[in-house]
């Protein structure tokens, strides 16, 4: 009894804290690892897409840590991804359900990609790193934080692209209503296509790299 | 001269480091350095020098483009009034081109330098002439009419995302100039292509097509005759239409060595080459037209003669060259005849074998390496 008391920590205690803030800078799954980057163009055009797929990742890479957590002593090693495969695959399956039931329109947009969510690089990448060899709690804080240190930069990246491209925010007409088109202001097509999209992540790298030396990777 | 140099000497321990105006010590350097031969020697090391440093390689380059902006600037005036229906003289058609370009030119100027100089005086680096040459190639490639808003975005755009972030002059992977081009293409489509651009001003009936735009479409027989093109009396960018003042200004870079004769010529084999195969193979009228029209028409021969022999986006490798150059004519027409989406295929074709120069000199010295090690062996 007295051990377990011992080994038994804080549910915010410093460590668990780290797990949920480091995604969101140090350990950014997209600006640092480099995961995950396909959704993120095909899905910024527009912020409310982009919101309601920040949503679903969190949701299915969170829960589906907390599973395979719970299952990792069960599963046998050799067939380890086909599971993981599974939980994350019902997962998917019951989000796009619920996004096709409660918000059509944006499901319509999302198309294929949320069900690539699957094929997303994150929820692979936590559940075998972080997942099969920690305990639920951990593992919930940490897919929660790779969650959004996804979801912020999808964030920004579609406020951008929104803004400049179609002239909106939130669907909010803002340039219209700042009335720049009648100064010879025009919408930038290019915004809308996925290259500036992949630009614009690169933008966020190069900042957030040169505020933060310690990122820079040796030669 | 003297009297220069003493004012330049009077502000110098100002704008030194430590000094009060150091903010101004990148700007100070390239003025200084614009005028005087800078007096710096080399400290550690040998190297090898001749005369021909960046600025003067950048100053040929400029000189070859004079012909081009001078009958561009021409151009303009003459188009807008030949849609008009009026005839004018030589000197109110300039007059009326120049007053449209040079506004072109001082914001693509005033915005590249001006980044460029924010930069190297972040970086501790001097401000090089890298961008000399680009400020004047980007008026040249736009349509007259064009937003100087748009300009500035697109130049600030180029030097920062094509130019800066690899790491300034001689680091870029695409051509700045292209890389505005291609921005302001995909940005604001509306401006850049269709018949409507083209001519400055022009009268609502009158048909502004560039001879693309009416090939693409199967105009064939509204082409314009080869002649005209050759002088380049006919609708398209500012410096783009006139294959003489092109021609004189690749003449000086081939005299002169700083183009590539390898680059240019095997661009213009590919671009004839495609044009044949395209002859051959005849599904439809555009494929059918004579091979060197797609030389004369468009933007071709302007990419090829100063885009495509940039030295630093182009391959460094001889026989690298001569791939490039081919891969560059043969895409440009080969874009130009099946993507209806893409009338003028030089720029797409530039960028793309821009962005694959490396690897073809990767795969030149590989092998160049391999046909030597196996004469060791043997």
């Amino acid at each position: 009894m007295n051990v377990e008391k011992k080994e038994k920590e804080a549910l915010f205690s410093i460590k668990n804290r780290k797990l949920l803030i480091n995604p969101l800078h140090k350990d950014n799954p997209i600006t640092i690892q480099v995961l995950g980057v396909c959704s993120a163009l095909a899905v910024t055009a527009k912020m409310k897409p982009a919101f309601v797929m920040t949503l679903s990742v969190m949701a299915v890479v969170a829960v589906a840590n907390v599973l395979i957590s719970i299952m990792r002593n069960g599963i046998p090693p050799r067939i380890r991804i086909i599971v993981q495969l599974v939980v994350i695959a019902a997962l998917v399956i019951l989000v796009d359900q619920v996004l096709k039931a409660f918000v059509f329109d944006i499901s319509k947009q999302l198309s294929v990609f949320v069900g690539l969510i699957i094929t997303n690089c994150i929820l692979m990448g936590r559940l075998e790193a972080f997942a099969m060899a920690n305990k639920p709690w951990p593992a919930f804080l940490d897919g929660l934080g790779n969650g959004f240190g996804y979801g912020w930069i999808l964030i920004v990246v579609s406020f951008f692209r929104e803004l400049l491209g179609s002239g909106t925010v939130w669907d909010y007409p803002i340039m219209e209503n700042l009335g720049v088109y009648n100064f010879g202001y025009k919408n930038n097509g290019l915004m809308i296509l996925p290259p500036m999209a992949l630009i614009l992540i690169g933008i966020i790298i190069w900042v957030q790299k040169s505020k933060d030396k310690s990122l820079i990777e040796e030669k | 001269m003297k009297a220069l140099r003493k004012i330049l000497d009077n502000i110098k321990p100002h704008v030194q480091k430590g000094g009060k105006f150091e903010m101004f010590r990148s700007t100070f350097d390239a003025m200084e350095t614009l005028f005087f031969v800078p007096d710096h020697v080399t400290l550690k090391g040998s190297h090898i020098r001749d005369g021909v440093d960046m600025k003067r390689t950048m100053i040929t380059v400029f000189i070859a483009l004079i012909p081009a902006l001078l009958f561009g600037m021409w151009n303009v005036g003459y188009q807008h009034f030949r849609s008009l229906g009026e005839t004018v003289e030589l000197w109110p058609a300039f007059w009326y081109g120049f007053l449209k370009v040079l506004p072109i030119l001082i914001v693509s100027y005033v915005v590249g330098l001006g980044i460029e100089i924010i930069f190297a005086q972040k970086r501790g680096h001097e401000v090089n002439e890298g961008f000399f040459v680009s400020g004047l190639l980007i008026p040249l490639v736009l349509p007259p009419d064009i937003p100087l808003w748009m300009v500035a975005v697109a130049t600030a755009f180029a030097v920062i995302i094509g130019k800066e972030v690899f790491g300034g002059t001689g680091m870029n992977i695409l051509n700045p100039a292209l890389t505005a081009r291609a921005f302001l293409f995909f940005a604001y489509p509306s401006f850049m292509s269709g018949d409507k651009v083209w001519i400055s001003d022009k009268a609502d009936a009158f048909s502004g097509a560039t001879p693309l735009g009416d090939a693409l479409v199967g105009h064939i027989d509204k082409l314009p005759n080869p002649m005209d093109m050759i002088i380049g009396i006919i609708p398209g960018s500012v410096g783009e239409t006139s294959i003489i003042a092109i021609g004189i200004g690749a003449l000086i870079l081939l005299y002169t060595g700083v183009g590539s004769w390898r680059i240019l010529f095997s661009t213009i084999a590919g671009g004839l080459f495609m044009g044949y195969l395209f002859n051959l193979w005849g599904l439809n009228d555009y494929m059918n037209i004579p091979p060197y029209y797609h030389l004369i028409m468009g933007g071709f021969a302007f990419g090829a003669v100063f885009m495509a022999t940039d030295p630093v986006t182009a391959a460094q490798t001889n026989k690298g060259k001569y791939i490039y150059g081919f891969l560059i004519g043969l895409m440009a027409v080969l874009i130009r005849v099946f993507n209806p989406a893409y009338p003028e295929g030089m720029m797409l074709a530039i960028l793309l074998m821009n962005v694959f120069a490396p690897l073809i000199d990767h795969y030149v010295v590989e092998a160049n390496i391999k046909r030597r090690l196996k004469r060791v062996k043997a």
